[in-house]
């Protein structure tokens, strides 16, 4: 550990790590928290994992592979959320199944990819030492544009990811701000990719915010906790990759999981105590009036 | 005056399934109208077709002189389940909040091609109505509890005043004493009494006899539609709506 803070100081691509793992964070509190109320994570992972197709295009039209993945991402979220909202029948098939097209098209294209035949494991399993500091504008730039919107429909949000059948009754676009949330939800699948690739990006979007909501019951505290949760995990795991050599994306996931899995023991142990407890002052209290 | 519900020979089937066939149904101004029926005969379709949540295949339903798609923020709707995740991390005061989404700070109903891309805060008159909302509804000591930690008839009784918090010209309730007991289903038709004297009333419910003591009229859905005035419910109506075989006590009102 020491030595990786030794190494921060002195090495830029280590600050453009903990630069890229802090944006990214952001994405993940915020919109982690919305993808784990509205219990849509196999929405998130089909958006995620459809984005292969569209690096993919990029790689074999000579484009910035992340320059595809951005839209594609949108493209998917939109696609998944049509058929979520239009076409009851069947809906987590047709999302598995545009989930395994969407990464088909990107091996394909990857495979015939003229000239330097890319690393598919940095798409797959990202590589956070390896993003060019120019991206953190984008980072940025991306961050800013979610907040923004966030800040502005928070209510629209609730209503629609609490109750869509009222939402709709208060005359809430119900359909347009679904959309627009997966798009958003495309956008930070995007942000966590240059983290942990996008196999690994859905724990990195959920885990955060349960463990967040395992304490705290409002949906802003929520996504402030998963802020501050992602980003110190994320940190952390660099930092504890790094003396050993160990690949970034899987040493962060590893601890991530961790911490949900005890937290949600301690959680359980906690609520069971409770109900012992409440379930003992009852009998005192029954004894008490006999 | 033109009715606040006008349907005129209605019908709707979901998928080859005929619901509702010729309906016909005239809703005037401040009536108390209950809505009884065996399950599966229409009712909850027909509160849905009254909300715009749902097309007829033919026939015409105007509420408040309007299509009733677009009539739906003037109404408030109670539904028989709650349609969120009960462990969902939300207070009972956000859950009222939501009731005032179509009204801009001044409590007037948005309007505008793009009113509902309205960037939304809760204002200061958004916070007074759901604090009086929920004092009508006697839940006003709840508001900060989260909505998980509720029992049954407090639950029903903030699902009420989300749909009151809206100043609803029209209140739409689906069986809303299903999951409490008596003593609450009594003291929430008292309370819909009080309110009817400033807005129009609709209640599904199975229980004839029951609501026959506060209602003006009974609609009896079994995928047709027949009214009946309170007074003129005796067992052959009921045995008409429900069919043969049905327990019947008699009571005095």
């Amino acid at each position: 550990m020491e030595d990786f803070f030794t190494a921060l100081s002195q090495h830029a691509f280590l600050q453009t790590a903990v630069a890229t793992a802090m944006l990214a964070s952001i994405g993940c509190g915020v919109m982690g928290t919305y993808v784990v109320v509205k219990r849509i994570a196999f929405i998130a992972g089909g958006i995620a994992h459809s984005v292969l197709g569209g690096m993919g295009a990029a790689l074999y039209f000579g484009f910035e592979p992340l320059h595809g993945a951005l839209p594609a991402a949108i493209a998917a979220a939109l696609l998944i959320g049509w058929v979520r909202l239009h076409w009851h029948a069947q809906e987590d098939t047709l999302i598995s199944a545009l989930w395994a097209i969407g990464m088909a098209v990107g091996v394909l294209f990857i495979a015939k990819a003229p000239g330097y035949q890319a690393d598919l494991m940095s798409y797959l399993f990202g590589n956070i030492l390896l993003v060019p500091s120019e991206s953190l504008w984008l980072m940025v730039t991306l961050d800013l544009v979610l907040l923004v919107i966030v800040a502005a429909y928070h209510r629209q949000f609730l209503a629609v990811v609490f109750d869509e059948e009222f939402a709709r009754l208060r005359g809430v676009p119900v359909g347009f701000f679904y959309l627009l949330l997966l798009v958003l939800v495309a956008v930070t699948v995007v942000l966590l990719i240059q983290v942990v690739g996008l196999i690994l990006v859905l724990a990195l979007l959920t885990l955060p915010a349960a463990v967040a909501g395992h304490y705290v019951h409002s949906l802003g505290r929520m996504m402030l906790i998963a802020t501050l949760l992602g980003a110190v995990l994320s940190i952390t795991g660099l930092a504890l990759s790094y003396g050993p050599d160990l690949p970034v994306g899987p040493t962060i996931i590893l601890l991530v999981g961790g911490v949900y899995i005890l937290s949600a023991m301690l959680t359980q142990f906690l609520e069971r105590r409770r109900a012992r407890l409440a379930a003992a002052q009852g009998a005192r209290q029954g004894a008490a009036v006999e | 005056m033109s009715p606040v519900i006008d349907i005129r020979s209605l019908n709707f089937a979901y998928g080859r399934v005929p619901t509702l066939s010729g309906i016909d149904l005239q809703v005037a101004e401040g009536e108390f109208l209950g809505i009884v029926g065996p399950n599966a005969g229409g009712k909850s379709t027909l509160l849905k077709l009254i909300l715009g949540l749902l097309q007829p295949q033919s026939g015409s339903i105007r509420v408040l002189d309007c299509a009733a798609s677009a009539a739906s923020r003037l109404l408030g709707y109670v539904p028989q389940y709650p349609s969120f995740p009960r462990d969902f991390p939300v207070t009972v005061e956000q859950v009222v909040q939501l009731g005032r989404l179509s009204l801009d700070q001044n409590g007037r109903q948005r309007d505008g091609k793009w009113h509902a891309l309205w960037p939304g805060r809760v204002s200061s008159t958004d916070r007074r109505a759901v604090h009086r909302a929920l004092a009508e509804v006697e839940a006003g000591d709840i508001s900060k509890r989260q909505i998980g930690s509720l029992s049954g008839g407090q639950l029903q009784r903030v699902l009420l005043a989300r749909a009151l918090v809206g100043e609803p010209r029209i209140l739409i309730l689906d069986e809303p004493t299903a999951n409490i007991d008596q003593r609450m289903e009594s003291e929430i038709f008292d309370l819909l009494k009080a309110l009817n004297t400033r807005m129009s009333i609709l209640v599904v419910s199975h229980d004839v006899a029951f609501i026959s003591r506060y209602v003006s009229r009974v609609a009896c859905v079994n995928q047709t539609l027949v009214c009946h005035n309170t007074d003129a419910i005796d067992g052959h109506v009921i045995q008409e709506v429900y069919g043969q075989h049905v327990r019947m006590i008699a009571h005095g009102h």
